[in-house]
């Protein structure tokens, strides 16, 4: 088990990249804790399979350094690595029996077999497949060949780090959840430390102790699910995050405050200085249709079961819908109400990028 | 899983039609003689089973079968390793991909005959480029006309050459299609090349590789224009397989009867062999 | 460059040597081929194609080898299609033994059907023509088409043809308009091993023709056994016969590999 650390990477997949936009991974610092279970989560073709590749060494990255507890293994392939990767589709060796699969990481490295044999029992126990040691892998449904793909990465105490990629992708969907909370127990079993590499907010959310989020080859928020959701730090994170996404509406700066379609916003907290374009952030569910506060018009009212989602068009601005969650009484589409925003979830972001600090808090 | 639907008959009709035209009347025709004797004049007698009897008694089928036996096993044994490694071998992407599949198809596109006439002229002692770099160069007395080491040699080295390259496409075809993540997952475990091939590669292989073995037996088995052309059977008999000693049979000698019970034989044993084979191949699988 | 390329390098020399030499062969003239052993064409001539492409029994001989071969790609590809799309979407009684019974059909040696074949052909009158060349070769060609069209069709999801039927789609306009596009490749294979194995073969073109659909393979042999040794026209004519097949090959490069690998065993 190790700390990962990542010095510096850039990354393109063209020989001779000229700018930024040749790079699949552009600038990368970012520490891996020993032992943490870490999501990795991004819309596709964000750079997280790169990364993934380059920390399994399958990639060797164009600039910067990968470290292992300080080592670096840069340019080490991935078997010397001691990694284990699970891919999106279950890659098992068809003739072999389940527990052949198992076994063959450790016979790879010249494990006794007693050794082997008292391993892989342990492991299966750990993934339920005992019953199924004997049989053939080739004949298994897609969720226990993803458990032997994972198996076959726990069985080596030596690993430094497991990495998902997307493994969930052709399990059935009432299994997915199961094979979910599996993980996750497994993760506080063995304590190895894992990344979970997705495109779903739930697997990440659910799984994760730490949460990175990607976009165009940058990280853009390193965050607990909590702070993810409630103090994105990139508009990128607020809408990517959460369903509906956080509305981002666009603002203007005027005397030392944040106006919204001609209407002054109270915000979380002082507005950091700088120059950009200005965007307000709220999160639908600190909306709310009250007496007083931005007049609009209804436009769409969705059923979501528990509660009910209001678009609504403010005055005075062209397009903008805003979102508001409510729990009772939603009004109908054509009818004018007020909108307001609890000031302390209302925040702005300067070119993405949060631009306000909360009150008494730090930015 | 597919419908029942009988209307796949009238799909099927034209196909039936005209393969069993080309397949079923030929084969009355040679039932027919099989069972009968002649001495010419169109007049025909019942000879019962007695030319299946002669034939399979007979030391020229037996030497021409075990001649086709030797032929048949040792193109195998060099043509399916070498297809496998030169697959193996083969760039996966870029430039030199159509280039390859191109380059190495092209001798299963030439007229049969002319392989063997090329192959004659390529091996002509003292005229052609392998006949003289060995008689010449090399020194060693290569003449296939007169020696049937030669010979034999001679049309296993053509044979390996005019179809090796069908197990190489067909190889290549399982193997690219095998993910990338497989290459990547065996790389993690610490597997080994060996290991990469038995357990990955192999394993991908098969279903191509036994169509592979299945075509190169039974067009194996059937040759007939290439030796022909190159060694007409000689020297003396010592290339004369199975369906060359046929035709021998019924066009040149008009042996009707032998020659009709032997082809029936000789198709039951190629039949049954593709069939024992077929059967192995697909055993453990469940579809 | 890996070391391992020098495996498929070494292969092709292999393979390119011999047609070296029969092309080397084809420029040169009759004395310098009988008078000894050189490795380069001392005086490049062009006597050997000339003569082929200036006599009418050779170059007719080329004439008809493509008719035949062409008419039995597109009749063994046409009556193909529609018995592998009933293979490949129905069950019906006693399919799975049809299916076997047509592949047994490329197992069997031509030599066996050579006389029967001649004395078929010969009682419907239709020894020496172009169609039944064609006719017979369908006895191995239908079924490999069969196979290599079924293996491409199943690789179709039916909801395709689902879709057209409740889209209001009649059956044949379905299968020209919206099958036959989708499966466009699979046909292109289908024909070029049809051509293919139609093309190279001897020995039922030969039985089945004496002069007017001789086709160039038999014109061939005949010439290296009655005039000699004609080397140089030999070598001539063997290399035009590669042509045909070179050309097919560059078109479906991207597909030969495939073609094989979807049938079902």
């Amino acid at each position: 088990m190790a700390k990962i650390t990542l010095d510096g990477l850039r990354h393109s997949y063209m020989p001779d990249p000229k700018g930024p936009q040749d790079y699949a991974l552009k600038s990368l610092d970012v520490e891996w804790q020993d032992g943490g279970a870490y999501a990795l989560l991004g819309p596709s073709g964000c750079g997280k399979s790169t990364l993934l590749n380059i920390i399994s060494g399958l990639l060797v990255p164009s600039q910067g350094r990968v470290l292992f507890d300080g080592r670096d293994v840069t340019a080490l392939p991935p078997d010397r690595r001691n990694i284990a990767q699970v891919f999106q589709f279950p890659v098992i060796y068809d003739t072999m029996s389940v527990f052949d699969n198992l076994a063959f990481p450790l016979r790879n490295r010249g494990i006794e077999e007693s050794r082997v044999t008292s391993r892989v029992h342990e492991i299966a126990e750990m993934l339920e497949l005992t019953s199924m040691l004997k049989m053939r892998a080739a004949n298994l449904s897609p969720d226990n060949k993803q458990k032997i793909s994972m198996g076959r990465g726990l069985v080596r105490e030596d690993v430094n780090v497991i990495m998902f990629d997307e493994p969930l992708t052709v399990i059935d969907p009432h299994l997915k959840w199961k094979l979910r909370s599996k993980l996750k127990e497994l993760h506080q079993k063995v304590g190895v430390t894992m990344i979970y590499v997705t495109h779903d907010q739930t697997e990440a959310l659910t799984f994760a102790d730490q949460v990175v989020v990607m976009q165009e080859g940058e990280v853009v928020q390193i965050g607990t699910p909590v702070e993810l959701f409630e103090r994105p730090a990139h508009t990128f994170v607020g809408h990517f995050i959460g369903s509906p996404g956080m509305n981002v509406l666009p603002a203007e700066l005027r005397d030392g405050a944040a106006w919204f379609a001609g209407h002054r916003i109270e915000l979380e907290g002082p507005i950091t200085p700088g120059e950009g374009r200005h965007e307000i952030g709220i999160r639908p569910e600190h909306v709310s249709l009250a007496e007083a506060g931005l007049p609009g018009r209804v436009r769409k009212v969705m059923d979501m079961g528990r509660y009910w989602i209001v678009e609504a068009i403010v005055e005075g601005s062209d397009k903008t819908r805003v979102a508001a969650m409510v729990q009772s009484d939603p009004t109908a589409v054509g009818d004018a109400v007020h909108l307001a925003f609890r000031p302390d979830q209302t925040r702005l972001y300067r070119d993405g990028r949060i631009a306000t600090t909360r009150q008494g808090g730090n930015a | 899983m597919r419908k029942v639907n009988q209307k796949g008959w009238l799909f099927v009709l034209p196909v039936v039609i005209l393969v069993a035209f080309n397949a079923l009347v030929p084969m009355m025709t040679v039932v027919n003689y099989s069972v009968q004797e002649t001495f010419g004049n169109n007049q025909f007698f019942w000879h019962g089973l007695g030319w299946f009897q002669d034939i399979l008694r007979s030391e020229r089928f037996h030497a021409a079968l075990g001649r086709q036996v030797l032929f048949t096993v040792t193109i195998l044994l060099i043509e399916v390793p070498l297809g496998i490694a030169i697959a193996l071998a083969m760039p996966r992407k870029g430039f030199w991909v159509p280039v390859c599949l191109v380059t190495m198809a092209l001798p299963m596109l030439i007229p049969w005959n002319v392989v063997g006439a090329m192959w004659n002229i390529f091996a002509l002692p003292d005229i052609g480029l392998l006949g003289y770099f060995l008689n010449h160069v090399l020194g060693i007395d290569y003449n296939m006309t007169r020696d049937p080491v030669a010979a034999w040699i001679t049309i296993i080295v053509m044979d390996v050459w005019h179809w090796t390259s069908l197990v190489v496409l067909l190889c290549y075809a399982g193997l690219v299609s095998i993910p990338d993540a497989y290459y990547q997952a065996a790389r993690i475990d610490g597997a080994s090349n060996w290991a990469v091939f038995r357990h990955i590669q192999l394993p991908k292989m098969k279903h191509v590789l036994t169509i592979a073995v299945l075509l190169r037996f039974m067009d194996s088995f059937n040759i007939y224009t290439e030796p022909f052309v190159l060694t007409g059977g000689g020297p003396g008999n010592s290339t004369t397989l199975l369906s060359i000693d046929l035709v021998k049979m019924a066009l040149g000698q008009f042996d009707l009867g032998p020659a009709a019970a032997m082809s029936l034989i000789y198709f039951s044993i190629t039949l049954l062999v593709s069939w024992l084979f077929y059967t192995l191949m697909t055993r453990h699988d469940t579809h | 460059m890996k070391k391992r390329a020098i495996i498929p390098i070494l292969y092709i020399i292999f393979l390119m040597l011999p047609v070296y030499w029969l092309v080397a062969m084809s420029f040169k003239t009759t004395q310098e081929i009988l008078g000894g052993f050189s490795l380069f064409p001392q005086r490049w001539t062009l006597a050997s194609y000339r003569t082929i492409l200036t006599d009418p029994t050779w170059y007719w001989g080329y004439i008809n080898s493509i008719i035949y071969v062409t008419l039995n790609t597109v009749i063994s590809v046409t009556v193909a299609l529609p018995a592998a799309y009933a293979f490949s979407r129905w069950r019906f009684l006693g399919d799975k033994h049809l299916f076997f019974w047509l592949l047994t059909n490329r197992m069997a040696p031509a030599a066996v059907f050579a006389l029967p074949f001649f004395q078929l052909y010969s009682a419907i009158g239709l020894f020496d023509t172009h169609l039944a060349v064609a006719l017979a070769h369908c006895l191995f060609n239908i079924p490999l088409a069969v196979w290599i069209l079924e293996g491409f069709m199943r690789g179709v999801p039916k909801e395709l043809d689902e879709t057209a039927f409740v889209d209001g789609y009649s059956f044949p306009r379905f299968f020209a308009r919206i099958f036959l596009p989708t499966i466009k490749s699979g046909v292109g294979v289908a024909a070029f091993f049809c051509f293919m194995f139609s093309w190279v073969e001897l020995l039922l073109a030969k039985t089945l023709t004496a002069v007017y659909a001789k086709p160039i393979a038999a014109t061939m042999t005949r010439t290296a056994s009655s005039a000699g040794y004609e080397l140089g026209l030999l070598a001539a004519a063997g290399t035009l016969t590669i042509i045909p097949g070179a050309i097919v090959i560059w078109f479906v490069r991207n597909y030969i590999a495939k073609g094989f690998a979807l049938g079902r065993v």
